[in-house]
């Protein structure tokens, strides 16, 4: 069984992991049926609060507890306290009010779910679906998994599975619960970056570091390359995007290092010629579409582990 | 005036005394139970006093003083007044604290200063001495007046950007330069602006695995370093406020050893409390400087040993309910700390037994005192000396809950913890302000 949360992938165990990504495997059975559609979560109130605009996580969650037959109720909250709108406590009491069962959360500031999950303000299961530059742990469940298919036939842990994460480590939720999750399940993660963008004590995370992209890539089983903002010049991290790109990006003389078997991933959305080159993105090895369709199957499974599966309250059934 | 007695009273924790005050100074002080009054006169056993306050057992110090206080008033007084400042201070042992400049208005000019210092005349239950303003409007690019606020009946003598830091190095120097001819002092918010845009922790290993921007030390080390060498140029005096980082103290204690004219506090929190606590996303720990490293609270505690920081100060930072009931990057930075400080440099000096009550009351009163350059304050308890007094109950305890704060806020840390001992009565020019652990106002006859 998971805890009442997911706010960090640093809150799964080994077996717990391994407990979502085998359910995803049976749920992705169903969504391969012609009627998608399982009656698990019918009666329950699945809430889905977006404070940042992200078109495909919402869209992932929501179609996954719709297809566990939950109500959901999308509510976006543009604009949180910090430019005085209504504050998280009064948005939290509102959707208390209305009985949510879980509450899939968006925010711009690290931490907000677990404020959420602790201040006292909602009694729903809180899950993290990505918090400023802190955790995203459904995004690094649905990485594993799709790591799992193509390095380890869908079975078991990823001991041994070499992941290599190239990019804006500093403001990247993506890497870190990727890190904890993938150090959780077994795998050899080596972050690149340069080290404007990788967080001061990552020398002590359960991973290894580069600076030199060419250097690792012949090693990986996957290359998992995370979004590059322009606007990140404005804090002098990188002089342009062109030396970024040359540094840093993925392009074909770079895939062609790579083994054979290896693959490409990107939690999407891509810069197209800034940190992946358009031959790349449109690779047969490239899996970001894959990653989507797996998403929405794991975010299945946590909506489905979470609530345990069973009706609201009253009811009796298990 | 008040006369009033103060019976089995140990000074500094030594030996036990009666301690007489009347016109508002120490009248007499002789061994605990001996004949009251003048011994000449024969009625001096019988001498009636208008308050006695019983203390057998406790300690008796000089009241605190406190160098760097927010009392929000004007602008903010939803979150403190000067009022119930004065009240959160005199609870907390307190005769004396310097209410800091980032009001609104801003207290730049020789009108703002004389306003709250007044407003701390009407409360009457502390010496509140207003900090001026550096520049005006705490922007950093011009000077405020700052020889209308000295010669102000405000009288003040420290300067301070507080919540800001006098960043540029050319308004810095002229500050501490202008600032001789009557005296003063500017104390430095040492926080390198660009080095912490967005900041929220203390930068490390945990502000990367949370999420958080980083505050790293360097910021406030290097304008420190800059500081001292200004100082020494223009041959000033400098005071840092807050030091935070076991670099900091290095560089402090360099820039004394040069024989800079350099003071430096340390907050109770920075004495106490790590990073570590931000791991909750809880912003009753959000606070500027940030809370650091267990290694930096080392570092500060030697320091205040030693004396490298001068004094302990609360950078009590009083706000409403709303500013930390929210995420934590939306949540307003600081901590209330007037009626903590005490109970909490005795646990982490006292009865840890690396300092005694005298070397204490220098780092809470007479140190402070004399930075700010304030009379009748952290004086030596002896016969003639002011009566601004402070009597500590080591035998009690100080339980921390919202209810017990005299503060308009209650943005406290140490909620649900418990301190030995506790502030029991406190004398300010003369009269009890607070008796038996509760504030009184007025004239109180026993």
């Amino acid at each position: 069984m998971l805890g009442k949360h997911l706010l960090s992938a640093a809150d799964l165990t080994r077996d717990q992991a391994l407990l979502i990504l085998d359910t995803t495997s049976e749920l992705a059975a169903v969504t391969d049926r012609s009627v998608k559609k399982l009656p698990t979560l019918r009666g329950r109130t699945v809430v889905n609060l977006f404070f940042e605009d992200s078109t495909r996580t919402r869209l992932s969650f929501e179609l996954a507890a719709k297809r566990l037959s939950a109500d959901v109720i999308t509510f976006s909250a543009k604009g949180s306290s910090v430019s005085k709108g209504e504050s998280l406590k009064d948005t939290a009491l509102t959707l208390e009010a209305m009985g949510a069962d879980a509450v899939i959360i968006r925010h711009g500031a690290s931490g907000a779910p677990e404020r959420l999950a602790t201040a006292g303000w909602i009694d729903g299961a809180v899950l993290n679906a990505g918090d400023g530059t802190h955790e995203h742990p459904t995004q690094a469940l649905l990485d594993a998994y799709t790591l799992r298919r193509h390095t380890r036939d869908g079975q078991g842990d990823l001991s041994g599975v070499r992941v290599v994460i190239v990019g804006d480590v500093l403001h990247s939720r993506v890497a870190r619960s990727n890190v904890l999750l993938l150090q959780t399940l077994g795998a050899d993660v080596t972050l690149v970056a340069p080290p404007t963008l990788l967080p001061v004590g990552v020398e002590n995370w359960p991973c290894k570091v580069s600076y030199h992209l060419d250097d690792v890539l012949p090693d990986a089983d996957a290359v998992m390359m995370l979004r590059v903002q322009a606007e990140r010049m404005a804090g002098a991290y990188f002089p342009s995007t062109l030396e970024y790109s040359r540094m840093y990006g993925l392009d074909a003389r770079r895939m062609a290092l790579m083994s054979p078997d290896a693959i490409v991933m990107h939690p999407g959305p891509m810069n197209r010629g800034l940190e992946i080159s358009a031959d790349v993105a449109d690779a047969d090895r490239a899996v970001v579409v894959e990653q989507v369709a797996n998403g929405v199957n794991v975010r299945m499974a946590c909506l489905y582990l979470l609530l345990g599966g069973a009706s609201s309250e009253g009811d009796g059934s298990q | 005036m008040t006369s009033m007695i103060i019976r089995g009273v140990q000074p500094y924790g030594e030996a036990a005394q009666d301690v007489e005050i009347s016109d508002g100074v120490i009248a007499r002080i002789s061994p605990a139970g001996s004949p009251t009054g003048s011994p000449a006169s024969a009625a001096a056993s019988q001498k009636v006093f208008d308050v006695e306050l019983d203390a057998a057992g406790c300690v008796l110090l000089p009241g605190l003083v406190d160098l760097h206080t927010h009392l929000r008033e004007p602008g903010r007084e939803d979150s403190e007044t000067i009022a119930t400042g004065s009240r959160a201070a005199a609870k907390g042992g307190f005769t004396c604290v310097h209410a800091m400049a980032n009001t609104a208005p801003v207290a730049d000019t020789a009108g703002v200063v004389e306003q709250v210092w007044r407003r701390g005349v009407d409360a009457d239950l502390v010496d509140v001495r207003p900090v001026g303003a550096v520049t005006v409007g705490l922007q950093g690019a011009q000077l405020a007046e700052l020889g209308a606020m000295a010669s102000s009946a405000a009288q003040v003598r420290v300067f301070s950007d507080d919540g800001l830091c006098v960043h540029d190095p050319l308004l810095m120097r002229r500050a501490l330069e202008y600032v001789k001819a009557f005296d003063g002092v500017v104390a430095q918010h040492a926080q390198d602006p660009r080095l912490t845009e967005g900041a929220q922790m203390n930068e490390g290993e945990l502000s990367g695995r949370l999420g958080l921007a980083g505050w790293p030390a360097v910021a406030e080390e290097a304008i420190i370093a800059r500081d001292v060498l200004l100082a020494e140029h223009v041959d000033s005096r400098l005071h840092v406020c807050h030091v935070s980082t076991a670099g900091s103290v290095e560089v402090v204690r360099w820039a004394k050893a040069r024989g800079i004219r350099v003071t430096a506090e340390a907050t109770p929190h920075h004495l106490l409390l790590t990073e570590e606590l931000v791991a909750s996303f809880d912003p009753i720990y959000k606070v500027n400087p940030p809370l650091r490293r267990e290694e930096d609270v080392m570092a500060l505690r030697e320091a205040v040993i030693d004396g490298t920081i001068d004094i302990i100060a609360t950078d009590h930072a009083p706000h409403p309910r709303e500013d930390k009931d929210c995420e934590w990057a939306a949540a307003a930075m600081g901590m209330i700390g007037l009626e903590t400080a005490l109970p909490i440099a005795a646990q982490v000096f006292i009865e840890s037994g690396r300092m005694d009550w005298r070397q204490l009351c220098e780092r809470m009163s007479v140190t402070p005192a004399r930075i700010g350059r304030v009379a009748d304050q952290g004086a030596v308890i002896e016969v003639g000396a002011p009566a601004n007094l402070v009597v500590w109950d080591p035998a009690q305890t100080t339980v921390v809950t919202p209810a017990m704060f005299e503060s308009k806020s209650a943005n406290s840390p140490y909620l649900d913890r418990t301190f030995a001992g506790a502030v029991r009565h406190v004398v300010f020019r003369g009269r009890p302000t607070v008796v038996d652990g509760q504030v009184v106002s007025g004239e109180v006859a026993s």
